[in-house]
């Protein structure tokens, strides 16, 4: 077994070139993907009989809550190697994921509340979704303000990856605790996107719709990636023969 | 007595932007006093720190016995002792209190011993005193009675004599060359003041 | 093992010492729940409603306003230094230093609870289920704390910080306790909230003081 794709990935300078070269091909596709499934779902697929169009905030809601949490995933994943095996490129990760993911978490309650409107008339309820959607928010603030509180570039993707790693084992037991809180209380019998069944035509644009997300949100990586590198490098040669 | 060795190789280390270790390589050997000297910020206490394990070098490594001490850090600072500038004192304890719970971390300490601990760092009189009373080398003579009691071959001393008048100098002095006359291994970043045998000593000049 | 003992001893002694780190949050604790009737109404009938709330939250800042103390002084004269160079696992001694914060500032305020549950109208029949709840609570909330009073060490003003990356994680036991006291003032059953609480203090006891450990070194570093 070689481990030479490791440590490649471990160098800064492959991993600075190997994103930028990545990233146009992520962005295209995404903008194509998104295009496709936002004019499937928002166009072709029928009303919903019971919620009408109000439905449809689901293709941009239900790929934002699903990236807020793989985004989470894999910044936690990513701070956990940096801590483990002292890898600066794996911290990058864990760095650029963060704003991004957060900025996802954001999108996922605003279009919740805006849903909430016509379906509950309310603006905000204590659905489940909503609330751990919340928490996740308030675990990804805590994370960039851990890491913007330390001047020492290393110090803070240290003890962030720490926290990183205690909110992966976190997040699935406030999950739980939050869904069974809401049992104990009687939580809205209409779901944003609970519904046990979908149907066809409307799960197809929402799949194609998370599909481009996920494209989008690699692309956006990938180019805050070579920008923490950057700046985890600064005063390196090769940063200035890449600037140059 | 202590049979080993303490080798650095080529540690790199940085702050920030800062590169603060650049390729230190040193050895230190049984009854052997290794000096380091170098100007404010040529990176003395880092490299103290890195040699006991504290700071992580992101090059290069530190061994003990030919054992890199990453390998086994716990059973590396079982012989080891690092005293920072501050001595690592509870003002609200006393000076006994302080050494009972600080060493006895380390190994079961005896009343007596930690009498004649104190007694050969004449801080006897002010050992029942809370250290929040005592002057900044009154503190220093107990650190060194900690020094004395925990028993580890290996100092790695960080301005052992700051605070301390003439007498305080010589005591100093004379503890670093007898553990190393017998047979341990003390590294101290000292500027001045540390009187000991020419044939023990060598120094090591840290570059700014 | 007799490190632990050493560790354990030696903070009880400073708290003996110094008790104004241990008495501060138990006031402010009282004094947050003296606020509630204030602001809401003097009609025990409304209060005991919102009874398990109020003690609950006032619990969780009174033990973020101790948490700030659990290692500050310690890396400020080189305590924690020299723990983490003693030869010991520093895990395990953190444990014990842990265990020392919840002995000096759980524990007291779990036993003072009852006295505020009084205030807000709480029959003297829950006062051994408060207790109980608040005693299992508190001790979570101090193991899951300490990762992130060690995570604020040397950052400037960590205080309000501390609390950003403490609350979230602690919501879980926020939810697990006040239902728990909630039954327990009903006079109902408390043990289905409280095998959930127990089972995140089984989890943080083995898990947050390997990362208030790992944390601890990198402020050392």
């Amino acid at each position: 077994m070689t481990w030479t794709w490791f440590h490649r990935l471990g160098s800064p300078p492959y991993v600075y070139r190997l994103a930028g070269r990545l990233m146009p091909w992520f962005a295209w596709s995404a903008a194509l993907v998104i295009l496709l499934g936002l004019f499937d779902g928002l166009v072709i697929a029928p009303a919903d009989y019971q919620q009408g169009d109000g439905f449809r905030i689901i293709y941009v809601h239900v790929p934002a809550a699903w990236l807020s949490l793989m985004i989470y995933t894999w910044m936690g994943v990513a701070a956990g190697v940096g801590l483990i095996w002292r890898i600066k490129v794996a911290h990058a990760v864990a760095a650029a994921c963060a704003p991004v993911g957060a900025s996802f978490t954001a999108v996922a309650l605003a279009t919740g509340s805006l849903f909430g409107k016509p379906m509950w008339g309310t603006y905000w309820v204590w659905d489940p979704r909503l609330t751990s959607e919340l928490l996740l928010l308030f675990l990804y603030l805590g994370y960039m303000g851990l890491r913007s509180s330390f001047d020492d570039l290393q110090r803070a993707d240290r003890a962030s990856a720490v926290l990183a790693v205690v909110g992966i084992v976190n997040v699935p037991i406030v999950k739980y605790s939050v869904v069974w809180w809401n049992s104990l209380h009687q939580g809205s019998s209409l779901s944003l996107a609970g519904k046990d069944t979908i149907a066809t035509p409307m799960l197809i644009p929402l799949l194609v719709s998370m599909l481009g997300f996920t494209l989008f949100f690699a692309a956006v990586v990938l180019v805050r990636l070579q920008g923490e590198v950057l700046r985890r490098e600064r005063s390196a040669t090769w940063v200035r023969e890449a600037l140059a | 007595m202590s049979r080993y060795n303490l080798r650095a190789e080529n540690l790199h280390l940085w702050r920030g932007d800062r590169h603060v270790l650049k390729g230190v390589s040193l050895s230190a050997n049984p009854g052997e006093v290794l000096q380091l000297t170098g100007v404010n910020g040529a990176g003395k206490t880092t490299l103290l720190r890195a040699l006991c394990g504290l700071a992580h070098p992101e090059q290069g490594r530190v061994l003990w016995a030919g054992r890199d001490v990453r390998a086994d850090l716990a059973g590396f600072h079982a012989v080891t002792i690092y005293l920072g500038h501050e001595a690592p004192l509870k003002p609200d304890l006393t000076a006994r209190e302080n050494l009972r719970f600080w060493i006895g971390l380390r190994r079961p300490l005896t009343a007596t011993e930690l009498d004649s601990a104190l007694a050969e760092t004449t801080a006897t009189t002010f050992a029942d005193r809370p250290v929040r009373t005592l002057s900044a080398g009154q503190k220093r003579r107990v650190a060194l009675a900690g020094l004395l009691l925990c028993r580890a071959p290996l100092w790695l001393l960080d301005e052992p004599t700051t605070n301390l008048d003439t007498a305080g100098q010589a005591l100093v002095s004379r503890l670093v060359s007898a553990h190393a006359a017998a047979g341990n291994l003390v590294i101290a970043a000292v500027h001045q003041g540390l009187q000991v045998e020419a044939h023990r000593l060598n120094r090591f000049e840290l570059a700014a | 093992m007799n490190a632990l003992r050493l560790v354990l001893m030696r903070d009880l002694m400073l708290a003996v010492r110094r008790p104004e780190h241990c008495v501060h949050p138990l006031a402010f604790f009282l004094l947050v729940t003296t606020l509630f009737p204030l602001a809401i109404s003097p009609q025990l009938s409304q209060l005991r409603l919102i009874a398990p709330g109020v003690l609950w939250v006032a619990a969780l800042l009174s033990a973020l306003l101790a948490l700030e103390f659990l290692f500050r002084d310690d890396a400020a004269d080189g305590t924690l230094e020299q723990y983490a160079l003693s030869g010991q696992s520093l895990t395990w001694l953190l444990l014990a230093k842990t265990a020392a914060h919840w002995l000096l500032t759980g524990l007291p305020l779990a036993l003072v609870a009852p006295l505020a549950g009084a205030a807000l109208g709480v029959p003297v029949s829950a006062f051994p289920g408060i207790t109980a709840t608040l005693g299992l609570g508190s001790l979570a909330l101090s193991l899951i704390g300490s990762i992130g009073a060690a995570l604020t060490l040397g950052v400037r003003r960590g205080g309000v910080l501390l609390s950003i990356l403490v609350l979230p994680l602690v919501v879980p036991v926020l939810i697990f306790g006040s239902q728990a006291t909630t039954l327990a003032i009903r006079g109902e059953a408390v043990a289905a909230p409280m095998e959930l609480l127990g089972a995140i203090v089984v989890l943080a006891v083995t898990l947050a003081p390997l990362a208030a450990a790992a944390a601890v070194r990198i402020s050392l570093e």
